[in-house]
Order: structure tokens, then sequence, then C-alpha cells
């Protein structure tokens, strides 16, 4: 792997940036691995990472549909956080907080990664106490929830001049969880691939995987790709909203529907916003990027749903919620607009598992997963590894329901 | 945005419904008589496909009623609006 430094910046500032070395390969496919990897977003390259180099499993493919890191770790608001209720989930979230905040350096990559605070605005007393629950229990593993009064968020957020005593629904309290951040998606998807690489592991783009193969004795054997046949005794999916048509093929169902969640951004604009907000009740969130733009995201297109483009209703209702709390925010022009496929487990917690298919891999419902990638990676390569769950991810197997013991989650993305 | 078929109102727009989650199968009459593994899928796995789904709709801004409506998921389109019976 090519360091990247002020040495090597200046080195190749003098030949014009002509000379720098692709950030990983694109060797022919091969036909057989140790391990296969469906999907080359954040969670499948964190994954292939962490094989390599915590447990020291290489000949790895990382096989990908489209092109690497275009699929949902492109499509989120980048909002890395861990305030969640259970006490299975905080932990995990915990962690892969941290992982974020030492990645840059690890993987020798700028990920533009800025911690920041989030604050929660509350305009009802049902989210007021679900909240306060949360906080509770997030101070038993080390995630921060401080309450906040009206005053004291508006002087913390200033540009925040709706929701007052006249308006629909006054805002009653927040809450600030100062563990939050944002970072660069391109740079944590690029990032892992190059570690990944450097590693020996290969990224495959444009191998769609259309099955999943079984032997005689019904484990896994390998999966079916546009590019042919490879050979796998281990077959780790991490596709996100398209993970039941894949486990399917396998003859495995999950408790998983897939929604699609969407988000725009602003024209660029001074600094005005230095904190994520984020409004349950009204259904928006929002943060200001490096860029100055305004990175706007609202509730899920309520049906189950495979697209990617957004609905003009719950667009409108994003803007809507958006204004009543940021008025002068009403001349911002809207650059841009994307959706992606969120999956959601019945519980809405992750799972990440074994599976009644033996060598057949899968971690799925993540359901707003983008802060819990390296966590998530790192956890699954374990699993993947070792054949047992890592001790942060043992209530998140799929035989919870089985059991019926749902891991009821309300810290997610956006709850309807 | 959707037009719901609202068996009552006529055509209408999305907006005046509440989406109510994909449409169950029948709870087993006896669910003791299930397997523990078919009494899961009963409860938890619902129907996630590339292609038409069944699911509930709420005219709450209209008349009230209860729509079935058959949805594909990755094209929107609407093939069967059905009124719930009671």
């Amino acid at each position: 792997m090519q360091k990247y430094s002020i040495v090597s910046l200046a080195r190749n500032a003098l030949t014009g940036h002509r000379n720098w070395r692709a950030a990983w390969r694109s060797p022919p496919l091969g036909s057989e691995y140790d391990v296969v990897i469906v999907g080359a977003g954040g969670h499948g390259l964190a994954t292939a990472y962490y094989l390599a180099k915590n447990h020291g499993i290489s000949n790895v493919a990382v096989l990908e549909r489209g092109w690497l890191g275009g699929g949902n770790v492109a499509r989120n608001t980048v909002t890395i956080r861990s305030n969640y209720l259970r006490d299975e989930s905080i932990p995990f979230y915990v962690k892969s907080v941290s992982l974020y905040e030492g990645l840059s350096r690890e993987l020798n990559f700028n990920l533009m990664h800025s911690r920041r605070g989030m604050v929660d605005v509350i305009h009802t007393y049902p989210k007021l106490r679900e909240i306060r629950r949360r906080m509770m229990i997030m101070d038993i593993y080390g995630s921060t929830y401080k309450p906040m009064t009206v005053a004291e968020i508006r002087r913390r957020v200033p540009a925040l001049t709706g929701g007052g005593p006249g308006a629909r629904l006054p805002i009653v309290a927040g809450m600030l969880h100062t563990d939050a951040a944002v970072n660069r998606h391109d740079a944590v998807a690029w990032s892992y691939a190059r570690a990944a690489d450097g590693l020996g592991v290969e990224i495959h783009q444009k191998a769609a995987v259309r099955s999943i193969l079984r032997g005689e004795n019904g484990s896994v054997c390998g999966v079916e790709t546009v590019q042919g046949t490879v050979r796998a005794k281990k077959v780790a999916i991490a596709v996100s909203g398209h993970t039941t048509i894949l486990t399917e093929t396998a003859g495995l169902r999950l408790p998983l529907r897939t929604f699609n969640l969407s988000a725009f951004v602003s024209e660029p604009v001074k600094p005005v916003l230095d904190v994520v907000v984020n409004c349950p009740d009204l259904g928006v969130y929002l943060s200001q990027s490096d860029k100055g733009e305004l990175v706007i995201g609202g509730s899920p297109d309520p049906g189950q749903s495979f697209r990617r483009d957004i609905k003009q209703n719950v667009f409108e209702d994003t803007v809507c919620a958006l204004l009543e709390l940021f008025p002068s925010f009403k001349r911002l022009k809207l650059l841009r607009q994307w959706g992606g496929h969120i999956d959601f487990a019945h519980d809405g917690s992750p799972i990440i598992t074994r599976t009644g298919v033996s060598g057949l891999y899968v971690t799925a419902g993540w359901w707003g997963g983008y802060k819990a990638i390296p966590a998530g990676g790192l956890t699954f390569a374990h699993l993947i590894a070792k054949n047992e769950p890592h001790p942060l991810i043992e209530a998140f197997s799929v035989d919870r329901f089985r059991r019926l013991e749902y891991v009821a989650e309300t810290g997610t993305t956006a709850v309807f | 945005m959707l037009v719901i078929d609202c068996p009552f109102c006529g055509p209408r727009d999305e907006r005046e419904f509440t989406y109510c989650g994909p449409a169950a199968p029948r709870r087993p009459d006896d669910p003791e008589a299930l397997s523990d593994s078919d009494w899961v899928d009963y409860l938890v796995v619902p129907v996630n496909q590339l292609g038409p789904v069944w699911e509930y709709w709420w005219h709450a801004r209209g008349c009230g009623g209860w729509v079935r409506v058959r949805r594909d998921t990755v094209t929107h389109e609407i093939s069967r609006c059905e009124e719930l019976a009671s």
C-alpha cells in the first residue's frame, strides 16, 4: 500500500500528480477463495479488512454488483452516534464510534472525521420519555445524553428559530449527544478498500452475484456470478436491501423488510450549523458538510420499496418539517437528492449471524448502518473467521427470533 | 406519489392514507399445533421481494376505511385495491 503523507503529496505535486498508483488492484476473478464477501460497501469492505488484519485470512474476494462504495455507503447522511436504547445495542455502537475516531490514522486516509454534538429536538412528551429512558441506559455504557432546555437549544443552534410557543408543535426540550460525529462517506469506503487490498484481499466490481451455491451436504460451496462460478466454503452476505433476494436463493428466509430512505443537500452556504440536529417528532435531521452544503434527511417512504429515488410527498413532508424549525432556510436551493435501501428486521435490531446453512453468514437489518461500519466489520470478520460470534454481537444472531428474544430497538435512523 | 383506488371514495392521493404494514397472513387458529419454525415464520417473516406485495392502507383523511393494496416494490404500480372485510 502506497503510504499517503505530506511527503508523498509534495513528491507527486512535482510530477503533476500523474504518478499516483491506483488505490486498489483490479485482478481477474479467480475460481476459488477461502471467503467470498458479497457487497463492496462499507460493511463488506470493513469485514474484508478485519478478516485480513485480525485473522490473517487474505484469500478473500469481495464481489460487487455495481461500483465500489456506490450503494448505501454513498446513500446516507454520514451521522455517527451511539444513542441507542438497548443494553445489547449501546456497547456495540460505542465501540463503533470509538473505532471511527482512530480510523483515519489506522487506515492512513483522511476521513475528514469531525466530532460534533447531535441535538435531539423534542416536541412531544412521549418522545421525551422514550429519550430519557435511552439516557438512563446509555449512562451505564459510557454513551452520553445530556438534557437541554429550550433556551439551551436556541443558544446552541441560533439558526433554529422555529418551534416557538405559537408553533403547531412547540419544542418542549432537547437532548445533547456529545459523541456524535460526521465524516466523508467516500473516504470510508475507499480507505477500507485500499487497506484490505494492501493486505491481499481482491475487490471485484461489476461482479454481480446471482445465487448462492450449496453442495451435496447442504453447506455453502460458492456463488454464481455474472462472470462465472466462484467457489468458497464461506460466503458472507453484506448487501443491505437485497439480502432476502440473495439468501432466498439458498432457501433461507429472513425477518427483513426493505424500505427506501432518502436525503438531499442544499447549495453550499457559509457555516450556519455546527451540530447535527435531529427532530424525530417532525421527521427531519440535518447537518452541514465541510463544503457548506446542508445535508437533510427525513422519514422513510413507509411501504416496502426497492427504489433509489425520492417520492415527491416524502420530499415535501421533509422540507415542511425543516422549514418549521429553520424558517430562514426557505430560500436555500436544493442541489441533489438520493435514496438508499434500508433493511429493517422485525425488532429493529441488526442481524449479524451464522445461518442454518453451514458456511453462510449474513450481516443485515442495519437500518442506518453507516455508523456501524467499523464495529460491524470487526465483529462480522470475527464471526466468519472463528464461526463463533464476537461478544458484542451475541444478541444479534438470527436465532433470537426462534427463541422469541426480540431486541426491540428505538434508536434507529427514523422510527415510524 | 401513489394514487390509491379507495373502494368507497375512488382514486385518491396517497397523502390521505396512512400505511399500516404488510398484509399479514391469517393468524393460525391453533398456534400450539404449529411447529416452532412455522410459528416464528408467521410472526416475523414477511414477503420481501422485487415485485408485488400485499399491504394495508388506512384512509385516515378520507372515509376512514381500510384498503388492501397489491403494490409493486420496484415500480410502485398498484394492481389491486380491495376493501378490507371486517
